[in-house]
């Protein structure tokens, strides 16, 4: 099967006054129809940069972006920002993070909506506002068409990002780029907020890129996962293996991080210990090996170079960027890391 | 909404008469007399005396000021009874002491010329300082940039009756191009209207298309920065629509609101530019008052400005509540 999305080799940097930020660095993955990838990392981790770079939202800013990045076979990353237009809303749409932040306050949830219709649709005002009506009927609003007039102010959190979701798939995108889109909701509306996504996707066949910090939100959504660390894939693979044997000590970090039902109350929850880097200063090798406690395993090479995304076994789909081997890496999730899920 | 608006009219006359009564006062407290100012040198006590009850300043403040109100309302009558009386219709603000005509009058006379600088000027610095501030907003960091704001910068530093002056010398002086600018009715003779207010135009627009310029460019800036920017660039739209459909609307609010100020101060009276270029509008007959001392116009003009200040604060709060749907008229 072709992949709708196939990402090659993806930088993007930054020349900023303190220095050259290295937002992204060599990014490859790729996504089929119908199919959701979760990009996970921390804040400043290059998820956001990411997929800002896939909807060629940074073509005309001070970033840098290399490689390719292949919609259905053509390079956005190649494309005038008049071709790449052409593609936003009708073949990639992007919902964001703070749905009240991410629609204009002076103009009604309908007009946007319906905007967004008329972009890529020669239809009179009237039928796109009744697309609208019927986008929003779809994502469930209720009274669409009297909900059709309202300022986003008027709409709760939920119902905005729901509005967001309509109007990122008025046009039938075949992809769909989920920034932290449940971020900013309490925990039940997240879970209809995705429960959402899931179903539309069902009915489009829509390829959906999920960004997020939030394990639980990939664990329930996604097929893939990519974990990124300071701008670096260091674990991609399907959901079942990162999640159930997962190969990079981050990973095992943020998994042993959160906390569960059905685990003994009384037990603390083991933190990574520091901070991400700042990505002017990356650390040398391995970008994590400040934070990481199974360096001495390894010795010098954890600071020296940077280990390559290899598959845990040959022709695995499942990746890890870690200079600790196999045999090391299963000793210790089984006797150190397991015993904390 | 309604409600709103009767509720800010009510507050409008309020504060009109306290604007009144506080210039009112300022008056009695100068030391000066008008009674003796308009007697002449030759003044006697008797004389002096005479012209006061004539002026109707031998009785108390409080019933001058009384009467003063009332006049607005109602009309006023001086000296009933006598043979001197004299009828004064509402809205009455009194006889100027210096060329004994009606106030109301006198303000009825100068307000067009007034009102044509206003709002000629208006138009042109909403033209340039709208354009070259969404220019150099599009265009930031490129030499249109600079040398827009840099040239507000410099238009913004320089004063009217330098730049006026300027002007003038250069094109009715030198050039010949306009006529010396003054007022004529634009009903009558709108070629030499035009022609005469062109000057004053072109003073003031230049001072605030600057300050325009630099609100405008401001506020494209920021808002550019905004997610719901970036969320009209995702649906695929073309620059233009961004721009100008949902940067510039971002950005309008502020510059709506500043502007009805403006040309609400602006209608009271272009003080400068009428003085500088001997334009017959409200500005110029207030400061002809205050030279004169001539207390009546002076009570006049400063009612009058007040009362275009606060009918452009309630329009402008009007315009916010729907330029602003979160904004709700309480």
């Amino acid at each position: 099967m072709s992949n709708f999305l196939e990402v090659k080799d993806l930088s993007v940097r930054f020349n900023t006054e303190d220095g050259v930020v290295q937002a992204v660095d060599k990014l490859s993955f790729s996504l089929e129809k119908g199919k959701t990838l979760g990009i996970v990392g921390e804040s400043g981790s290059g998820k956001s940069v990411t997929s800002l770079a896939i909807m060629g939202l940074h073509k005309g800013s001070r970033a840098e972006v290399t490689g390719q990045i292949l919609v259905e076979g053509q390079d956005v990353n190649a494309m005038s920002e008049a071709q790449v237009r052409k593609l936003r809303g009708k073949s990639m749409a992007m919902i964001f993070q703070d749905a009240l932040a991410a629609l204009h306050p002076y103009y009604t949830v309908g007009n946007q909506i319906a905007e967004a219709y008329q972009v890529h649709n020669k239809v009179s005002k009237n039928e796109a506002k009744k697309r609208a009506i019927e986008m929003l009927d779809r994502v469930g609003i209720p009274e669409p068409q009297k909900r059709v007039n309202d300022y986003p102010h008027q709409f709760s959190g939920g119902m905005r990002q729901r509005a967001m979701i309509a109007m990122a798939l008025s046009c039938n995108p075949s992809l769909l780029i989920a920034d932290e889109p449940t971020t900013a909701l309490d925990v039940t509306v997240q879970a209809q907020i995705l429960e959402l996504l899931r179903d539309l996707q069902k009915e489009f066949g829509t390829a959906i890129i999920l960004i997020t910090h939030d394990l639980g939100v990939v664990a329930e959504t996604a097929d893939d996962i990519l974990l990124m660390y300071a701008g670096k894939a260091i674990e991609y693979g399907t959901v079942r293996d990162v999640l159930q044997k997962p190969q990079h000590p981050y990973g095992w970090g943020l998994l042993t991080s959160i906390p569960r039902l059905t685990g003994d109350p009384d037990k603390k929850l083991l933190a990574i210990p520091g901070a991400p880097p700042s990505l002017i200063s990356v650390p040398s090798g391995c970008a994590f090996n400040p934070r990481c406690t199974y360096v001495s395993q390894v010795g010098a090479a954890c600071s020296s170079s940077i280990p390559d995304l290899l598959p845990v076994s040959a022709g695995a789909h499942h990746l890890v960027r870690c200079h600790l081997d196999v045999k090391t890496r299963e000793d210790i999730f089984k006797n150190q890391v397991a015993p904390n899920l | 909404m309604f409600s709103f608006i009767v509720r800010r009219l009510v507050s409008g006359v309020v504060v009109l008469g306290i604007v009144s009564a506080i210039v009112f006062g300022i008056f009695f407290i100068l030391p000066a007399d008008p009674a003796r100012l308009s007697c002449g040198k030759t003044c006697t006590e008797e004389l002096a005396q005479k012209i006061r009850h004539t002026m109707e300043l031998d009785i108390p403040l409080t019933s001058q000021y009384g009467r003063f109100i009332k006049g607005i309302f109602v009309g006023r009558t001086y000296l009933p009874g006598s043979e001197a009386e004299l009828q004064c219709a509402a809205p009455c603000l009194g006889y100027s002491y210096q060329t004994d005509q009606p106030v109301t009058a006198l303000l009825k006379d100068r307000l067009p010329a007034t009102a044509s600088i206003a709002f000629g000027a208006s138009i042109l610095w909403l033209l340039i300082g709208l354009s070259s501030g969404v220019v150099s907003a599009l265009r930031r960091g490129t030499w249109i940039d600079k040398f827009s704001q840099g040239a507000a910068l410099g238009a913004a530093s320089l004063q009217i009756y330098f730049v006026g002056l300027i002007l003038q010398f250069i094109f009715v002086n030198k050039l010949n191009w306009l006529p010396t600018p003054g007022y004529s009715s634009p009903w009558h003779y709108p070629l030499d209207w035009a022609k005469q207010m062109a000057l004053p135009w072109i003073t003031l627009a230049f001072l605030l298309s600057a300050i325009y310029s630099r609100l405008t460019r401001a506020g494209m800036i920021e808002v550019m920065s905004e997610d719901y920017v970036r969320t009209a660039r995702a649906k695929g739209l073309d620059s233009r629509t961004i721009n100008l459909k949902h940067v510039l609307r971002g950005a309008i609010t502020p510059i709506v609101t500043v502007f009805g100020l403006d040309l609400g101060g602006l209608l009271g009276g272009a003080v400068i530019t009428e003085y500088v270029f001997n334009v017959p509008g409200l500005g110029k007959l207030s400061t002809d008052a205050v030279a004169n001392l001539d207390l009546p116009v002076i009570t006049g003009t400063v009612i009058f400005s007040a009362f275009f200040i606060i009918t452009a604060n309630i329009i402008v709060d009007l315009l916010y509540a729907t330029l602003d749907p979160k904004v709700r008229l309480k």
